[in-house]
């Protein structure tokens, strides 16, 4: 009975996740398909960059510096055995470019503008905001959620690139300048091996795909959550949780497609 | 037995009362034909029949659970029901379609319990919302409307403020102003009283009948205060149960004789609504011999 027992709980929660995945992608296909407004009145949707993207500049500055700076750090013990201190420019850029960059911003997001995401859109559900804006003949996944998903789809590219430049300068300030490593070598490495298509694009594009997905999760979760205060409270934890996952999961996926061999 | 004493209740006054019994379909604004409705086996709503006439000030009224919120959203199209139907300025609400729906919705203004006034926004820009969404009309004439209906409420100087900086009493208003900004034909209120010191629920219930009568609007108050409502409104129907168990004016409710009634307007705590939730023999439960 017990086993039978368990296996009931695991397929009733098989058969929620399914469910709550298939209502996800439903809302992400309304959010697609109610975007228009997102564009015509482009100042929702660069308002509410504003409060994603723009908010969360400080966080991923000194987030991408402290990186850069361990980075500088590791990489340059690590090159010092084999003699190719001068490589350091080039580890800490593809190192940055390809995966530190689009996925540490990712979850930073995910943690702080995710979050206030779910925690806004779940709070105004609760406090009747949405149903007013219902009753309102007001479409709340065209005026509320569609802005917020573009803003968080423009948003994420953005801070993984100002992430890995400031890498990029952490790791110049602790091989260079606190090092010695020589500051040409560092630089015309990196810029020899550092390719535009195959490194920045790919970092791009992974950063635009983990922006979809953590900032659906975050509009979903907030959305869908019970209108109570532990729902809410639910609700954000959820989302930080799924968009770390999912961010590692689509990080793997996505490498394996991307570097493979390479 | 239970069903048999609410129709037992609801006889004399159905009898005595020429109520809106007499408008016809072409005076109604709002009319609701053998609406059920049930979530999931639970039976909320049973059989209920209304009809609301243009320019009239009605009230639902019932205890907590008996179903009037329910009502308040089937007739908004939140909602649809099992079997009858609802049908605002000639349209059945749960026939429509999406678009129908919000284009109907448009006539209408809703207050909510507690206002639901948008936390982000403020109070301007909150009474300003629907113009912005539905009209074209330039910002100047906007900023005019706004000020009008925020006078009309008696908040002009509170245009600059954030819903978090109003009193309970002043958030309601500014969502009334904001309820009105379109001048609707049918205003829907959700407890509109719930929560109001004396003087601002006076207001409040006195702006609700000045704006209907300045509108020429229908207002729908579901509401359990019995005071204020008999005060501001023409009609009133008492839910119980998912059924309606007495309708009339306040002057006939105050008079009734309705045991269910009688005990709600006087607010007694034992009648037909008992104040023990049914249980056991209290001697056995405390481990007492008889």
């Amino acid at each position: 009975m017990p086993i039978q027992r368990s296996l009931k709980a695991i397929g009733s929660r098989t058969i929620n996740a399914v469910w709550r995945m298939g209502y996800a992608s439903r809302f992400l296909v309304l959010t697609l398909i109610y975007s228009g407004l997102s564009f015509r009145r482009f100042r929702l949707t660069v308002k509410e960059m504003f409060f994603s993207g723009v908010m969360s500049i400080i966080i991923i500055m000194v987030a991408g510096m402290f990186v850069g700076m361990v980075l500088g750090l590791q990489g340059y013990e690590t090159l010092k055995r084999y003699g190719s201190e001068s490589a350091l420019g080039t580890l800490v850029a593809l190192s940055l470019v390809r995966e530190l960059g689009p996925v540490l911003a990712a979850l930073l997001f995910a943690s702080r503008a995710g979050s206030a995401m779910t925690a806004g859109i779940g709070l105004m559900k609760a406090t009747e905001q949405i149903s007013a804006m219902e009753m309102m003949a007001v479409n709340p996944i065209a005026r509320l959620i569609a802005p917020r998903f573009w803003a968080g789809v423009f948003s994420m590219p953005l801070l993984a690139s100002i992430f890995s430049v400031m890498g990029v300068f952490g790791g110049y300030v602790v091989g260079v300048v606190v090092i010695g490593v020589d500051e040409g070598s560092f630089w015309s490495q990196m810029q020899d091996a550092v390719d535009f298509q195959h490194d920045i694009m790919n970092g791009l594009i992974k950063s635009f795909v983990f922006g979809v997905a953590v900032t659906v999760i975050a509009l979903f979760e907030g959305f869908d959550a019970p209108p109570t205060a532990e729902g809410v409270a639910g609700a954000t934890t959820r989302t930080v949780v799924q968009s770390s996952l999912a961010i590692l999961l689509l990080d793997f996926i996505l490498t394996a497609f991307m570097f493979r061999g390479a | 037995m239970l069903w048999l004493g609410i129709a037992w209740f609801r006889m004399p006054l159905l009898k005595s009362s020429a109520g809106f019994g007499s408008v016809t379909s072409s005076q109604a604004l709002v009319e609701i034909r053998d609406v059920n409705f049930s979530y999931g086996s639970r039976a909320i709503l049973k059989g209920i029949n209304m009809t609301l006439p243009k320019g009239k000030v009605i009230a639902v009224m019932g205890g907590s659970g008996c179903g009037k919120t329910t009502l308040f959203r089937l007739i908004g199209g939140a909602l649809k029901p099992s079997k009858g139907y609802v049908k605002v300025d000639g349209q059945v609400i749960h026939e429509l379609d999406h678009k129908g729906l919000y284009e109907i919705r448009r006539k209408m203004g809703v207050l909510f319990q507690f206002g639901a006034l948008f936390t982000d926004m403020s109070v301007y820009d909150n009474v300003a919302f629907q113009m912005r969404e539905h009209t074209d009309l330039p910002e100047e004439i906007i900023h005019d409307l706004v000020m009008m209906k925020l006078h009309a409420v008696g908040l002009r100087g509170t245009q600059n403020l954030m819903p978090v900086e109003l009193s309970g009493g002043m958030a309601r208003r500014v969502a009334l102003a904001r309820t009105i900004a379109l001048d609707p034909m049918l205003i829907l209120y959700d407890e509109p009283f719930a929560g109001l010191d004396p003087i601002s629920l006076s207001v409040v219930g006195d702006l609700i009948r000045r704006l209907n009568d300045a509108l020429g609007a229908t207002s729908v108050i579901v509401t359990h205060d019995v005071p204020e409502s008999l005060k501001i409104v023409d009609y009133i129907y008492f839910i119980s149960e998912g059924v309606i168990v007495a309708e009339g004016t306040p002057d006939e409710i105050r008079n009734s004789e309705i045991p269910y009634v009688h005990q709600f307007i006087n607010g007694e705590k034992d009648g037909p609504v008992p104040f023990h939730y049914p249980g056991g023999d209290y001697k056995r439960d405390l481990g007492v011999s008889a």
